[in-house]
């Protein structure tokens, strides 16, 4: 028999569908329209219109309407619960006061956080998720506990320790991503390893002790040792694996939301919880694989390059055989191109160089010049975060080129510019088994004739590891803020008349 | 069979559901999609709302049920417009 498993609703939608005569006059005074039933009837459409959010979410046409649909959902699941529970006026003093407080907060900071800073903000509310149901947990911990059973208790105990580590990995993530944070050199050390086991044998101390005394000591052991636990997995990361991190922060959100569902026993929070921690575990194992890491040596294995940035910073060192050139060569350049690839990176985010350089390649279009871009996977600092920046500056989205595509494109490209990204185009990972970035899928830029990187200086990449493309005889580095490069470029180019006879093609000859 | 055992059940399909959900995501997708997967998690209101309607009498545990509500409001509203805001980035192209 199957209909056990079905909420209570479903067998009474399926009798009013089976009834030769309408029942409904019947059902609506007593059945239908009592709290019980229509609060479950809105969860079941609330977890069909979410999983078909989540589904929509997967694919450019349908996001935005996809996201939409979710944030219905999760209004209808609100309603219905409302409904069900008939809040006292006290309760619903709480309730505005809760409500108005954190709404108001998600408002201004959604509006206000400009786009280079959304890894941030998407950690620093995924915390705030998952600090949410840790403070579900502890208060049934402490004043509600009376009387659990076991089931209870161990739920109660499973929400403290996966909402800890949510909150406080967010939070160190979100202090890293902002510069905050440095990742300290004992974290690179076996040490870690220790300290975090000791951490995790503690938070299970408490987890075990704490059916016998709910609101005393075990659940302050629990809570202190899985929120340092949280901080000392984290800590130890770098910054180049930072999204997936967070992606897999973001599914344990969903997995406190489940416990959350146990503690308080709703069916839809755990239904909703389980398909976010599931979902959010598949995407990061979509992550991983773009960058061509495992889960576990992300979790595991320390800052990728940890050790070369340790001397690197500002250093020159390393790099021999380095030509840098002015603005203006690499105007001329572009100019007598056929055909430009930009990467774009980080760095171009952080200098706000997005318009500049759609109005650069605008001038180039306008030229004749075939101009597209080529998008790393994880460009930016966090897999699609460079779509999301280029598109906020009307770039066509036909022009953004994914690295499959665009990596046999390269031997018939005269002129790539790389604005702000380093590690994405190192060749050593396609050819030096002995760099950590071995492996990884890169641009393959070292193929075109001619390749400018624009640079502030020759410091290490995000992962601090040297990259060989500076060094090759193609390779010029262009060196200065990528905005003032940019604006230098523009003003260069329509020095030389560039774009100026927009409708002839032809080209002006140097 | 018991409340206990239709919650596994619940959990376990859930489980299965959200595996099968997204598969293939193009990389463009990967940050909506974890900010809009995000803004979901925050579905622990319905935690914070029950636990507050459980609270009456006992102030100390309204006032956490209360923060906790604003807490997981500020990941819901904010998840949800953040997302909105970039995938009407992507949508303002109209290449219909």
């Amino acid at each position: 028999m199957t209909a056990p498993l079905l909420p209570p609703s479903v067998p009474l939608i399926l009798s009013i569908l089976r009834a030769p005569f309408p029942p409904l006059a019947e059902l609506l005074p007593a059945g239908l329209l009592s709290g019980d039933r229509l609060g479950d009837v809105f969860d079941l459409v609330a977890v069909l219109l979410l999983a078909l959010g989540i589904k929509g979410l997967a694919k450019v046409r349908s996001a935005r309407g996809a996201n939409q649909l979710a944030a219905a959902a999760m209004a209808l699941a609100v309603l219905g619960l409302l409904i069900e529970i008939q809040p006292d006026p006290i309760t619903w003093l709480w309730i505005g006061l809760g409500s108005a407080a954190g709404g108001l907060a998600g408002l201004l900071t959604a509006r206000r956080v400009p786009m280079t800073a959304m890894p941030e903000v998407v950690a620093l509310f995924n915390g705030c998720g998952g600090l949410a149901s840790l403070l579900v947990a502890v208060g049934v911990s402490l004043f509600q506990a009376d009387g659990a059973d076991l089931v209870e208790l161990v739920s109660i105990a499973i929400s403290v320790f996966v909402g800890a580590i949510t909150f406080s990995g967010s939070l160190v993530a979100m202090a890293k991503l902002q510069g905050w944070l440095d990742t300290p050199s004992w974290t690179q050390s076996s040490l870690r390893h220790v300290v975090n086991i000791a951490l995790a044998v503690l938070s299970l101390l408490g987890a075990l002790l704490l059916p016998g005394d709910p609101a005393g000591l075990p659940l302050a052991l629990l809570v202190i040792g899985s929120s340092l636990l949280g901080v000392g997995v984290t800590l130890s990361i770098g910054g180049a694996d930072m999204p997936v991190v967070i992606s897999l922060l973001n599914s344990y959100s969903g997995v406190a939301a489940a416990a959350a569902g146990f503690v308080v026993g709703s069916q839809l929070l755990i239904v909703a919880g389980a398909m976010v921690g599931a979902a959010g575990l598949i995407l990061t194992q979509v992550m991983c694989t773009a960058m061509n890491r495992s889960l576990l040596s992300v979790l595991f294995g320390g800052a990728l390059g940890a050790a070369a940035a340790v001397g690197g910073g500002g250093s020159e060192a390393g790099y021999t055989r380095i030509t840098s050139c002015s603005a203006e060569e690499c105007a001329m350049a572009l100019e007598n191109a056929e055909r430009v690839v930009f990467v774009p990176g980080y760095g171009l985010a952080v200098a706000q160089a997005q318009h500049a350089l759609r109005e650069l390649s605008k001038l180039l279009e306008a030229n004749g010049t075939e101009v597209s871009y080529a998008i790393h996977p994880v460009a930016g600092r966090m897999p699609g975060h460079m779509n999301v920046l280029l598109a906020e500056a009307d770039v066509p989205y036909e022009q953004l080129v994914e690295m499959e595509m665009i990596n046999p494109e390269f031997p018939r490209t005269d002129v790539v510019i790389v604005l702000g990204a380093n590690d994405v185009v190192n060749p050593d990972a396609k050819t030096d088994p002995s760099s950590p970035l071995y492996g990884m899928p890169v641009l393959e830029v070292d193929q075109a004739r001619q390749v400018f990187v624009v640079k502030r200086s020759l410091g290490a990449g995000y992962a601090g590891i040297a990259n060989a493309l500076f060094e090759l005889p193609q390779t010029a580095m262009v060196f200065g803020d990528a905005k003032a490069v940019l604006n230098g470029l523009l003003s260069e180019l329509r020095e030389l008349g560039v774009g100026k006879a927009s409708a002839s093609r032809q080209k002006v000859s140097a | 069979m018991s409340a206990f055992s239709q919650a596994l059940w619940v959990l376990l399909l859930g489980s299965l559901l959200g595996l099968e959900l997204i598969g293939k995501v193009p990389p463009t997708l990967h940050t909506p999609l974890m900010s809009g997967a995000n803004a979901i998690s925050g579905i622990t209101v319905l935690a914070s709302l029950t636990l507050l309607q459980q609270a009456q009498g006992n102030q100390a545990l309204q006032a956490i049920a209360a923060l906790s509500l604003g807490f997981a409001l500020y990941n819901v509203v904010g998840g949800f417009l953040v997302t909105d805001r970039m995938l009407a980035m992507f949508r303002r192209k109209g290449d219909r």
